[in-house]
């Protein structure tokens, strides 16, 4: 879950590190008032989840309080890559003499958290990393034994920084380390750095994003950060549509039946497990099909999230039919997702034969599913059929 | 012949009362051979049984009931508990440990990985569904009830890893269909850090005689494919790989999360493009449709047999070409 430059400042000034003097402000009202007491130039950045801030002139400088409420007032109306801003974030103007790089991530493939340090801050540091992999360090660290200071000094010295600057410049990485850490982020970075005219550092910008799976344990930070549950903070806001399929999977907590994601086409897809939706998504585009919703059902739903699954999808303006495909099921009960889907066409006053173009899950339960199936004249498919061949199949009924 | 577990191999259930597990307990003694199941973790059920299997507050006790060492555990219980259980298994000399738990954040599981390392002990998973060896053993629950998993999965010369523990079976249930049975299959688990990922398998594979080819579900995320084909590279393996990449769609939309947890495209490196890409570049050939796999792996296995078969002629006859094993023919076309 990716965190407002507003929240991850937050953050990072909780744990320590300077920040300059700013303010989050909802209206121009407000960020007049927090200029005034900035009392100086200030920079004024629009809120929003996305990059591309500063070309779509989302950034914006003010030398006077009115001059900073104009800008916001403009911002806080600017649309950036289909994003409204939350709000805006006014940070005092700072003489920066120098930008450096400080971030943390996951190293996959090594599976331990890494520091990234940069002594060419203000860029993005996949661009320095490609053309100056000199001027970047790094330096993965344990998870189970406690972060050390002199991890953090060893990775900045390796890039030739020495003096003052290394000794005050260790301790922002070595918290950004343990922050990292502490509230479970899967990126934690601050860039630029700003070394000022004084030769103290500050944050000059900062973003963290923060791993879903560990929200339940972070609550007391988000409550603090005004977090709520409610809030995915995907790529894009979810639909209406794809609300409605969360209410389906918090039904009940046997299995899942939701994951929904929107899409324009007219097949609706009632699909799993995990993979299997990632194969079949695929295989009907691959067919010339058109999907209108991405979704997943595993870990063997009751009869009731699945029909609550198939009524949404069904009833999603531009849907023709429904395709229901999984790979072969071995926890997920073959019967119960036939009667789960069966009974929602049943209950909106559908054929099912008519409505379900294809029903392809083989597996646990299947000799009583394909029962059923059959006794409604549903077009049915074992596992002789492949998730392709499945996929087909219904998209051409569509085409008919 | 197989990796990771055979016939011999003993483990426990943690937390063997809850629903999921019961049913995992019973299919994996149902399967194959029977899994040796010694005993099943419950904090507070000391003394009951599940399917005949003991029940103990700690893996101590398990480990004492059992008079000696226990080789794995599958793991079941909650996210919030799982590293504890993991920590609880390593400390008691638990080598193969299968995190069947999903949900689990990123921290927990590289501290669990980390403190596995130094116990020279391995995990697989999180968020899998386990090892399964054809007709011989299952730890987990993977393929499901003995009798779904025997529809699925025959012995034979194929290794099969998978990020999806689903389509494990969809892809074994194919290969099966056209004779082709699997060595081992592994579902190592679909989150952006696990504990065992196809380039740690692939030393395992190659030194198990039964095995001939590797087939391979990937997915977008991560960095693993790249590991993969560089151990490819870099490793004069015998072993001919196919890979099947779903989730191609996921590359126009970048940041958004579909079916697992570390199937999240971030950079311009781990898009499924980007990933066919650098297999095919290590030789490694990614088939568009999962009914095309069988095929492909046969012609491998045959080539292979017939490469074997002349390099080893040409060795009785010529020394200096016997000098250099392999030599032009250890290239792979694809």
């Amino acid at each position: 879950m990716r965190l407002f430059e507003y929240e991850s400042r937050a953050i990072v000034a909780k744990a320590g590190i300077p920040v300059t003097k700013h303010g989050f402000a909802k209206t121009a009202i407000e960020a007049r008032e927090i200029a005034e007491e900035i009392a100086g130039p200030v920079v004024i950045k629009s809120q929003v989840l996305t990059g591309g801030r500063m070309k779509a002139g989302g950034v914006q400088f003010a030398d006077t309080p009115e001059e900073a409420a104009k800008h916001a007032e403009h911002i806080l109306e600017l649309e950036i890559g289909g994003h409204m801003p939350r709000g805006v974030l006014v940070d005092s103007r700072a003489e920066v003499k120098h930008e450096y790089y400080a971030g943390v991530v996951w190293d996959g493939i090594r599976k331990r958290p890494v520091m990234l340090f940069s002594d060419m801050g203000g860029i993005d540091i996949e661009e320095v990393a490609e053309e100056h992999p000199d001027h970047v360090a790094r330096g993965h660290f344990s998870t189970i034994r406690p972060f050390s200071d002199w991890q953090a000094k060893q990775v900045i010295a390796s890039l030739g920084i020495t003096g003052t600057s290394l000794n005050r410049l260790t301790p922002i990485l070595a918290k950004l380390a343990r922050l990292f850490l502490d509230y479970d982020m899967t990126l934690a970075e601050i860039n630029p750095l700003g070394e000022l005219e004084g030769g103290a550092f500050v944050a000059l910008d900062a973003h963290m994003d923060m791993e879903n799976e560990a929200r339940p344990r972070q609550h007391a930070i988000l409550r603090e950060l005004g977090v709520g549950d409610e809030e995915t903070r995907q790529a894009r806001e979810a639909t209406p549509f794809e609300l409605a399929g969360e209410a389906v999977d918090a039904q009940d907590h046997r299995g899942v039946a939701g994951n929904v994601t929107e899409f324009d086409g007219n097949l609706g897809l009632v699909i799993g497990a995990g993979g299997g939706s990632l194969t079949l998504f695929d295989a009907v585009r691959a067919h010339g099909g058109r999907p209108a919703n991405y979704c997943e059902i595993g870990g063997n739903p009751s009869v009731r999230k699945a029909c609550g699954l198939a009524k949404l999808v069904l009833q999603k303006p531009g849907v023709d039919r429904i395709a229901v495909m999984m790979s072969i099921v071995s926890n997920t009960r073959v019967d119960i997702v036939a009667r789960g889907v069966i009974k929602a066409c049943i209950e909106l006053g559908y054929d099912p034969a008519e409505k379900i173009a294809i029903f392809r899950i083989p597996g646990a339960w299947e000799e009583e599913g394909f029962k059923i199936l059959e006794k409604y004249g549903v077009d049915y498919a074992d596992r002789s059929v492949s998730l392709s061949g499945a996929a087909k199949r219904a998209v051409e009924k569509i085409g008919e | 012949m197989s990796i990771l577990v055979d016939e011999t191999t003993t483990f426990i259930v943690q937390g063997i009362t809850g629903r999921e597990a019961v049913n995992l307990t019973r299919e994996c003694l149902d399967y194959g051979k029977g899994a040796k199941i010694v005993g099943g973790v419950t904090p507070g059920r000391l003394g009951r049984d599940v399917h005949g299997v003991p029940v103990f507050d700690t893996v101590a006790q398990a480990v004492e009931h059992h008079g000696g060492p226990i080789v794995g555990s599958v793991v079941t219980v909650p996210p919030a508990f799982t590293k504890d259980a993991v920590f609880e298994a390593l400390e008691n000399g638990i080598k193969l440990v299968v995190i069947v738990t999903e949900r689990i954040p990123r921290g927990d599981v590289a501290q669990m990985v980390e403190l596995a390392g130094e116990r020279e002990a391995r995990i697989i998973g999180p968020n899998c569904l386990g090892i399964i060896v054809p007709d011989v053993i299952k730890m987990g629950g993977i393929g499901g009830p003995a009798r779904d998993a025997a529809k699925s999965y025959t012995p034979g010369p194929v290794g099969v890893i998978s990020r999806s523990g689903g389509m494990t079976t969809e892809m074994s249930s194919t290969l099966s269909a056209a004779g082709l049975g699997q060595s081992t299959a592994v579902s190592i688990g679909g989150d952006a850090i696990i504990g065992t990922s196809y380039a740690e398998l692939m030393p395992l594979f190659e030194a198990d005689p039964e095995t001939e080819a590797i087939v391979i579900y990937t997915e977008p995320g991560g960095r693993m494919e790249a590991e993969l084909a560089r151990w490819v590279t870099e490793n004069d393996s015998r072993l001919p790989i196919v890979a099947f990449m779903a989730g191609r769609f996921m590359d126009e939309m970048p940041g958004m999360s579909f079916g697992h947890a570390g199937t999240i495209v971030e950079g311009k490196e781990d898009t499924a493009s980007e990933k066919i890409a650098r297999l095919a570049e290590a030789g490694i050939v990614v088939a568009d449709e999962i009914s095309e796999i069988p095929g492909i792996v046969s012609d491998k296995i045959a080539t292979r047999a017939a490469r074997t078969a002349r390099t080893a002629r040409t060795a009785r006859t010529s020394s200096s070409l016997a000098s250099s094993p392999g030599g032009e023919l250890g290239g792979m076309s694809s």
